[in-house]
Parts: C-alpha cells; structure tokens; sequence
C-alpha cells in the first residue's frame, strides 16, 4: 500500500521541524487507518511537503549569512550600476546575480534571504513574546480567580473583538509617539515585537486559564497548598507544566499569523525600514516597479512569505489535528 | 426578552466606555495636546492658557467624562496633521470605504456560497479539489501580495482594469459620494473588492461546504428524498436555506474586520478611505484621527454584534425560549 510508505517517510522530515513528533505521530497514524484513506494520504503528503519547505526555509534565514553570495546591505559592496538587473536566465541579467538586484543594485537573493532571516526572527519572537504574556495572564486568571479574573478576561473579550492587524498598528502608532526621539531605525525591530505580543496574547491566556481552573482544584495543588508553598511556586512548578501543553499547537498556527503580521507592518510602512528590510519591506519596494515591468523584485520576496506561511499554516493544522484527542 | 435586550445592551455599552477610556488615555497621554497645537514661539503664558481653555488642569475623570460627551455627539477634536476636525475628514472618507466593503462582502458571499455548495455535492470532483486548494492558498496568501498579484495580472500585463484610484465619483446627497453609478468607478471597484473579500469568501466557502456536509446526513434530507423530491428541491430549498443562518452570521460578524482590513486593500490601491486615513494617522502620530478611528471601529463591531444577537433572538424560537427561561 502506498500510504504506508508516505507515513513511513513523513515521520523523520517531522522530527527535524515539528517540537512534539512523538506525540504527533501515533494520532496521525491512528487517523489514517480511521479516515478514508485516499484523503488522509493527500493530506499527509501535504504536510510531509509542508515540513520539507518548512525545514529548508529555516535552514536558509538560520544559515542565509553563509549562503548568502554578498551581504547586501553592506553599503560598500552596493554598486548603483548594478540595479534593475533582472534574473540570469532573462535576457540582460548577469550570472553574479541569481534572481537579479533591486532599485540600490543589491543582490535579489541575497536581500532574501536576509529579509526571511528578519521576518521570521521577529515573528518567533513575537509569538514568543504574546505566549509568555498569554501564559502568565491565564495562570494568574485561572488560579487567583475572584477580581483579577474578571478582569484580565474582559481586557481579553474586549480585545477579541478588534482584529489583530488593528491594534499591532495601534501599538506600533502609540509607541513610535513615546518614543519621538528615536529614529524608526533603531526602534523597529522592538516595536514590531512587542505589537506583533500584545496582538496575539488573548489565545494563550484563554486555553491556559481553562486548563488552570480544572487543574486548581486537583490533589496534588490542594496538597502543595497544605504543605505551603507560595502561589507562585505552585504556579509555575507544579501548575504551569500541567496545562502548557496546548501552548504547542497556537505556537505553530500563531507563527505563520505573525509572520503575516509583520509583513503587513513593513508592507504598510510602519515597520522595518528598507535599510534593513524584512519581506515585506521587500515587497514594499518591489511593488512600486511593478508598473516598469520589474516582476523580480516583487516576485521572489512575495513568493517566499506565500511558500513560507501556507508551509507552517499546514503544518499547524496537521499538528492540531494530530494532538486533538477527539480525533483518534 | 426584554432583560435579555437590556443585559446586552449594558454590555455593549460597557465595551464601548473601555475602548473610550484606551482613546482617551491615547489622546491625553500620548504626547502633549498642546504642543501639537502650538508653534515653537508660543510663550509660556499662552501654552499655560490653552491648557485652561482645553480643561487639561481638570481631574482625569472630568476630562474623561468630557471626552466621551463630547465623542457621543461627534467631536474627536482637531487632527493634527491637517488643522481640521477630525470627524469631518472621516465623514469625507466613509462613503469610499463603506462601499469597497460592503461590495466585497457580497462578492464574498455569493461566490463562497456558490463554491462551497459545489464542493460539498461533488466533493470528490476534480474542480472541488481545486477550490479546496484555493481556499487553502487564500487563507494563507496576505492580503497585500494577493492585490499585488491582481494588479499586476489585470493592470499591467493585460491593462484590462485601473490599479489605483476610485473613478469618477458623483454627489449623492449632501455628503455621501458613490463610485457605483460611473463606468470609471465600476472599473475601479473590482481589483480592491476582490482583494479585500477573498479571505472572506473561503472562510465562507469552507462554511458552507461544513454545514452542508452536515445537513444532508440528517433524517429530514433523507425523509426528503423518501418523499421523491427533486435534487434541486432538496440540496437548495432544504439543505442550503439550513445552513444559511450560521453563514449570514459569520458574514455579518466578519464585517467589522473587513472594514479594518480595508486599511491594507486600500493602500495596495490608493483607494481614498478611512483606511488610508488612519494609516497616515500612524505614521505621522496623529493621535486624535487614531482614537477617533479605534472608537469607530468599535461602535461598529459592538453595533453589529448586537443586531446579530437580536436577529438570533427573534429568528430562532430555541433561543427565545432559554433566554425567557433564564
């Protein structure tokens, strides 16, 4: 049988990128004999494609400067001469080019894979970032209860009801106002951060709180209670590990929203500056030579965020499926 | 019924005094009112008698208390940027957005009604597959590329239809102007609402296709079909008119975040609207247009919840008769 195979392969390209493959694994396999075959074949295969575009993504930001031919935003190394150049394979590009330069003659593949190196940077940090206050709003919420509880959730229902894109760019306007002094230069990468943060906490605070609300009421917390150990002990060792699993699957669909995020910011001129662009300010630049016929310089920045978001997107899904309990 | 309209009612309103009270903490808070008013040679004295003409010696609370009188009756204050009053410059820039997102939402719905249904009765049909696949890729696709895509398809290789820009507009009314009666502004519409409402129409599409899949496996379809109908009778007088409440709930409820997301739609088109506004409003600080902006958003979203509560509440007797019983 063919699927067998397909499984069989998948499991070791997840293993390099997916956190929890031993977890995701058997539920994956156990959905397999349950489903209709065809279909989870299909989907299985999607997402072995996904973790492979997935993994050589990362790859390319961890290692982009060794891959990279030139360091393009190295001022010195930047000829004027050499901009507007199109790929090597169309006529009148040069073979030191790849996929072309951009408007300042910096090298098109290089400028990539520094842009992904930075848009993917800012989203993990950024989701890193929302989950940590997400984790501890929720285990606060969840196990202090009474005033503070109602609170943090109505900070978090009144959020909800704003898309994410809405308030990133709130903070980020807000911000950049406490901060006249700095230069956009300096300040972007923080603000993009923090605004990508307190756009995407609301989840993880949710699903924690749940989980801690059931498990406050166990055993094994009544006795640490007895015993006398501080709240915040009792929080963070005993209550924390209990319920962060969930944390896992919004980690992986709340990257690809991230990177989504920050592009949008750069895209709409409020993040990254093109002295050190991420993709989207990539894009930004490309889009405005679009009309000269210059597909390159928006074409390739673009078709790496699409490869890279639809990519975590499906293996987001997949892990969600996978760890669901409801679905094995 | 009617505890349950005022409860809501209530809640509505206490959102809409928390969003007020973040407005407010911008506007005040977030750099100095008065030195956005004034030049450099401004004296002391004069700063000093600004303030007092403003209230900014009041307490907090009166100020905030001033402030959401003042927004209930549509005064934001003077825009920064522009030395105007900042409800005058949204007024001017409602009508472009309104009617981008009110077109792309029906776009939304009619093409993603159409497209789930088909997915759900031939599911396994190659062209099913493909709109699956489409709606996987435009999910995933920001919406700014899938502009940057369409613009560069339609506009500049083929040159069939006008990439930037809303067309001629004509006067209707004393402050509300159309781009739906010109050729022009036809032709304009088209690339921003297809942007704008792609997200939403497979978000719908994938609704459809779900309730649907879910309707024809219950005993009233089958009794249906006992009773010998015809398919079509059965999959849109039956199938489809059931699954059509959750779907016209989502698209109501989606509406809200397909005006905030015509920020992005509107700068891929330099299309005149409110989103433009307020995305010069970031860039150059201009806090009175950004907490104007904030508070109209959320009286639209808490406006629009609330109706389709109400709607609920009336169309569905199950509701009614637990909100009566509770």
């Amino acid at each position: 049988m063919p699927f067998t195979t397909g499984e069989k392969a998948e499991s070791p390209a997840e293993a390099a990128s997916a956190p929890a493959p031993a977890e995701g694994a058997p539920g994956l396999v156990a959905r397999l004999k349950d489903n209709d075959l065809v279909a989870s074949f299909l989907a299985s295969k999607m997402t072995m494609v996904a973790a492979v575009v997935t993994v050589v993504l990362v790859a390319a930001a961890l290692f982009a400067p060794w891959i990279a031919p030139t360091d393009p935003f190295d001022p010195a190394k930047v000829d004027l001469l050499d901009s507007h150049l199109p790929p090597r394979w169309v006529e009148g590009g040069e073979a030191r080019f790849l996929l072309g330069t951009d408007d300042q003659g910096r090298d098109l593949f290089s400028a990539v894979l520094y842009g992904l190196r930075v848009s993917l940077l800012i989203g993990a940090l950024g989701v890193a970032f929302a989950a940590a206050i997400g984790i501890t709003l929720g285990l606060v919420a969840g196990y202090v209860g009474g005033r503070v509880d109602a609170v943090i959730m109505r900070i978090a229902d009144v959020q909800l009801t704003f898309p994410a894109i809405l308030i990133a760019l709130l903070v980020d306007g807000v911000v950049h106002a406490l901060l006249k002094g700095a230069s956009r230069e300096d300040t972007a990468f923080g603000v993009l951060v923090l605004s990508i943060g307190l756009s995407f906490w609301v989840q993880y605070a949710r699903t924690i709180r749940g989980s801690t609300l059931v498990e406050k009421n166990k055993d094994y917390i009544q006795a640490a209670r007895l015993v006398g150990l501080s709240p915040v002990l009792i929080m963070m060792r005993h209550v924390l590990p209990n319920v962060v699993g969930p944390v896992l699957v919004i980690l992986t669909i709340n990257l690809g929203l991230a990177v989504i995020t920050e592009a949008t910011l750069s895209f709409l001129g409020v993040g990254l500056p093109p002295t050190q662009p991420s993709l989207g300010t990539l894009i930004r630049i490309g889009q405005q030579f679009l009309f000269s016929g210059e597909w390159w310089i928006v074409a390739f920045p673009g078709v790496t965020l699409a490869g890279l978001v639809l990519a975590v997107n499906l293996l987001g899904d997949w892990l969600r499926d996978a760890l669901n309990p409801k679905l094995r | 019924m009617i505890a349950f309209i005022i409860r809501r009612l209530i809640q509505s309103i206490g959102v809409l005094l928390a969003v007020a009270l973040i407005a407010f903490t911008m506007f005040r808070f977030v750099g100095d009112p008065v030195n956005q008013m004034v030049g450099v040679e401004t004296s002391a004295a004069e700063r000093e008698q600004i303030r007092k003409s403003l209230g900014l010696d009041d307490p907090v609370v009166v100020q905030f208390g001033r402030y959401v009188a003042k927004a209930a009756s549509l005064d934001f204050g003077i825009s920064y940027q522009f030395r105007q009053p900042v409800t005058k410059l949204l007024a001017e820039r409602m009508p472009a957005t309104l009617e981008l997102a009110l077109v792309s939402s029906a776009f939304a719905l009619a093409v993603g009604i159409a497209m789930g249904v088909y997915t759900a009765l031939r599911r396994n049909g190659w062209l099913a597959q493909v709109f699956q696949a489409v709606s996987l890729v435009g999910v995933s696709l920001p919406t700014f590329l899938t502009g940057i895509l369409l613009i560069y398809v339609f506009s500049v290789l083929l040159g069939w239809l006008p990439s930037f820009g809303r067309g001629d507009v004509v006067a209707v009314g004393s402050w509300w102007t159309t781009g739906l009666l010109t050729w022009t502004g036809l032709r304009a519409l088209i690339l921003p609402a297809i942007t704008l409402g792609l997200f939403q129409m497979t978000l719908i599409m994938r609704l459809v296709r779900a309730e649907m899949l879910e309707v024809l496996r219950t005993d009233y379809i089958k009794f249906a079909r006992a009773r010998g109908l015809s398919q079509r009778a059965i999959h849109f007088g039956h199938a489809l008119k059931n699954t059509l409440v959750p779907v016209i709930t989502i698209a109501g409820l989606q509406l809200g975040s397909v005006i905030a997301f015509a920020i992005i739609t509107e700068t891929v088109f330099q299309w005149p609207g409110m989103g433009i506004l307020f995305l010069q409003a970031v860039q150059n600080v201009d806090i009175p247009i950004m907490a104007a902006y904030l508070l109209f958003i959320a009286f639209l979203f808490v406006v629009i919840n609330l109706v389709v509560d109400l709607l609920y509440a009336a169309v569905d007797p199950r509701l009614k008769s637990t909100v009566t019983a509770s």
